[in-house]
C-alpha cells in the first residue's frame, strides 16, 4: 500500500519545508544598510566612502555650497515660491531650529541647555545683508562650532532654508504698521 | 470468536476524533496567543544598547524632530541611524564629561561605529519601503509606537509588526487619519455618493493589498 506512506512522506516534507520556511525567507543571505559584517575588520557591511570620492551625478560645487569663484552667489538658483518657503520652513524647524530657534534668535533649545557659543540672532545687520550664498554654506561646510550638514540636508533644501532665513529676517524686521491690512486685521482679531 | 469490540466502540471512536480535533484547534489558538504575547513580541522590553539614548529626552525634552537623526526616512527604504558624528553636533559641546557618553566619544575618536541592537526588524520575504509610508502622510508612531515617551527604546506598541497589523490599514487606509492629500481626496473630498469616489477607493486598495505590494 504505497498511497498512505506516500501521503505521509508528503506531509513530513510540508512540514518540514514550512520550519525552514522563516529562516530561508525571512533571514536570506544578503546585507541590509548597516548590518554587520565578519568579512571586514571593522565589522561593517556597509563601507566608508574612500578619501576624495566624487558623485558621478553630484550637484554643481557652487549651488552645493553657494560659492562661485570665491564669491557667495547673490540670487537663488531655484525658483522662490510658496512651495519653496513652506519646504524651508519644515527644513529649518527640522535642522536648524534646535540652536537657532524657530524665529532665529539664536536661543533654541539645545543653547538653553548650555551649547556655546550661542548662534548670532538673523537679525544681526551683517546677516540682514549677507547673500543666500552665505547661509547655504555654512550649512554645507559648518562655522565655528556648528557641525557641517551637507550630509543631512539636500542641496535643493540648503537653498530653501536660506530662503526661509530671508522670510525670518524680514519678519523680525516688520513693524506693524507695516503690514497689509488684511494681515493687520487678522493679528487684531488674535488679541 | 467473540467480538472484540462492543457496538459502542464506533460512538467512542468518533468522540475521540472529535476530542482531538478540538484540542489541536486548541492548540493552535493556544500557540496564536501565545506568539502574540510580549514574551515573544518583545514589545515594550527595552533592548540593551551600547549608550543608554533616551528619545523622551531628545524629542519630548528638546523638541527634536525625528528626521534630525533618522535623516532617509523620506527618501530611502531605510530610516537611517545617524552617525557618531550626528551626535557629536551637540555633544562635543554639552555633557561633554558624562560617563554615559563615553563610547560615543570613543567612537568619534576612532571612527569605529557604535554598535547599536536593532529594535525592530521584519523578514526578508516582506519588501518594506520607509519613504512611501513617510511621505503618505503615516507617522512614525503609527509602527514604532509613542517613541518621544520611551526613555530606553524598544519595540513599540500598538504593535509588534504582524502581517494582520498592516493589512488593517493596507485594507482600509480611510480609516487611519493621515496627512496624505489623495487619500483624504479619495475618503473625504467626494460628496458622499458621488460617482467614482467608491471605484477609486476601491482601486487604491486593491493596488494596496495586492500580494507583490508587500512581496515581491
Amino acid at each position: 500500500m504505497p498511497c498512505p506512506r506516500e501521503a505521509a512522506s508528503l506531509v513530513l516534507a510540508l512540514a518540514a519545508a514550512l520550519c525552514a520556511c522563516d529562516r530561508q525567507l525571512g533571514h536570506q543571505p544578503k546585507f541590509h544598510p548597516l548590518d554587520p559584517s565578519p568579512f571586514f575588520s571593522d565589522g561593517r557591511s556597509s563601507r566608508p566612502l574612500v578619501a576624495g570620492t566624487i558623485p558621478l551625478d553630484g550637484p554643481d560645487p557652487a549651488l552645493a555650497t553657494g560659492i562661485k569663484d570665491g564669491r557667495y552667489l547673490a540670487a537663488f538658483p531655484y525658483p522662490v515660491d510658496r512651495a519653496m518657503l513652506l519646504r524651508g520652513r519644515q527644513r529649518f524647524d527640522i535642522y536648524c531650529a534646535v540652536c537657532h530657534d524657530r524665529t532665529g534668535s539664536g536661543d533654541g533649545m539645545v543653547i538653553r541647555r548650555g551649547f556655546r557659543p550661542r548662534p548670532p540672532d538673523f537679525t544681526d545687520p551683517r546677516l540682514m545683508a549677507a547673500p543666500p550664498g552665505l547661509f547655504v554654506d555654512v550649512i554645507a561646510n559648518g562655522f565655528g562650532r556648528m557641525y557641517p550638514y551637507e550630509d543631512r540636508v539636500h542641496v535643493r533644501d540648503r537653498w530653501a532654508i536660506a530662503a526661509y532665513i530671508k522670510v525670518l529676517q524680514l519678519a523680525a524686521a516688520s513693524r506693524f504698521q507695516d503690514l497689509p491690512g488684511q494681515d493687520r486685521r487678522a493679528l487684531e482679531a488674535l488679541k | 470468536m467473540a467480538q472484540l469490540f462492543p457496538p459502542s466502540s464506533n460512538s467512542i471512536v468518533k468522540a475521540a476524533f472529535a476530542a482531538g480535533a478540538l484540542v489541536l484547534c486548541l492548540a493552535v489558538w493556544v500557540a496564536y496567543r501565545v506568539e502574540r504575547t510580549t514574551y515573544f513580541t518583545k514589545a515594550g522590553v527595552a533592548c540593551e544598547q551600547p549608550v543608554p539614548f533616551s528619545h523622551k529626552h531628545h524629542v519630548s525634552g528638546l523638541g527634536i524632530d525625528c528626521r534630525y537623526c533618522h535623516v532617509s526616512a523620506e527618501d530611502s527604504s531605510f530610516a537611517g541611524l545617524p552617525p557618531t558624528r550626528t551626535c557629536m553636533t551637540c555633544h562635543s559641546q554639552v555633557w561633554t564629561q558624562a560617563q554615559m557618553l563615553a563610547a560615543v566619544r570613543r567612537s568619534a575618536e576612532t571612527g569605529q561605529a557604535i554598535a547599536w541592537t536593532r529594535v525592530d526588524r521584519l523578514p526578508d520575504y516582506v519588501y518594506f519601503d520607509h519613504s512611501i509610508h513617510v511621505r503618505k502622510g503615516v507617522a512614525c508612531q503609527t509602527c514604532h509606537g509613542r517613541v518621544q515617551r520611551m526613555p530606553l527604546t524598544w519595540r513599540g506598541y500598538p504593535f509588534p509588526f504582524h502581517m494582520k497589523d498592516c493589512l488593517a490599514c493596507h485594507r482600509h487606509p480611510e480609516r487611519f487619519p493621515r496627512e496624505d492629500a489623495e487619500l483624504a481626496r479619495l475618503s473625504r473630498g467626494f460628496p458622499p455618493g458621488e460617482r467614482g469616489h467608491a471605484a477609486a477607493l476601491a482601486e487604491h486598495v486593491r493596488l494596496l493589498t495586492d500580494c507583490y505590494t508587500c512581496h515581491r
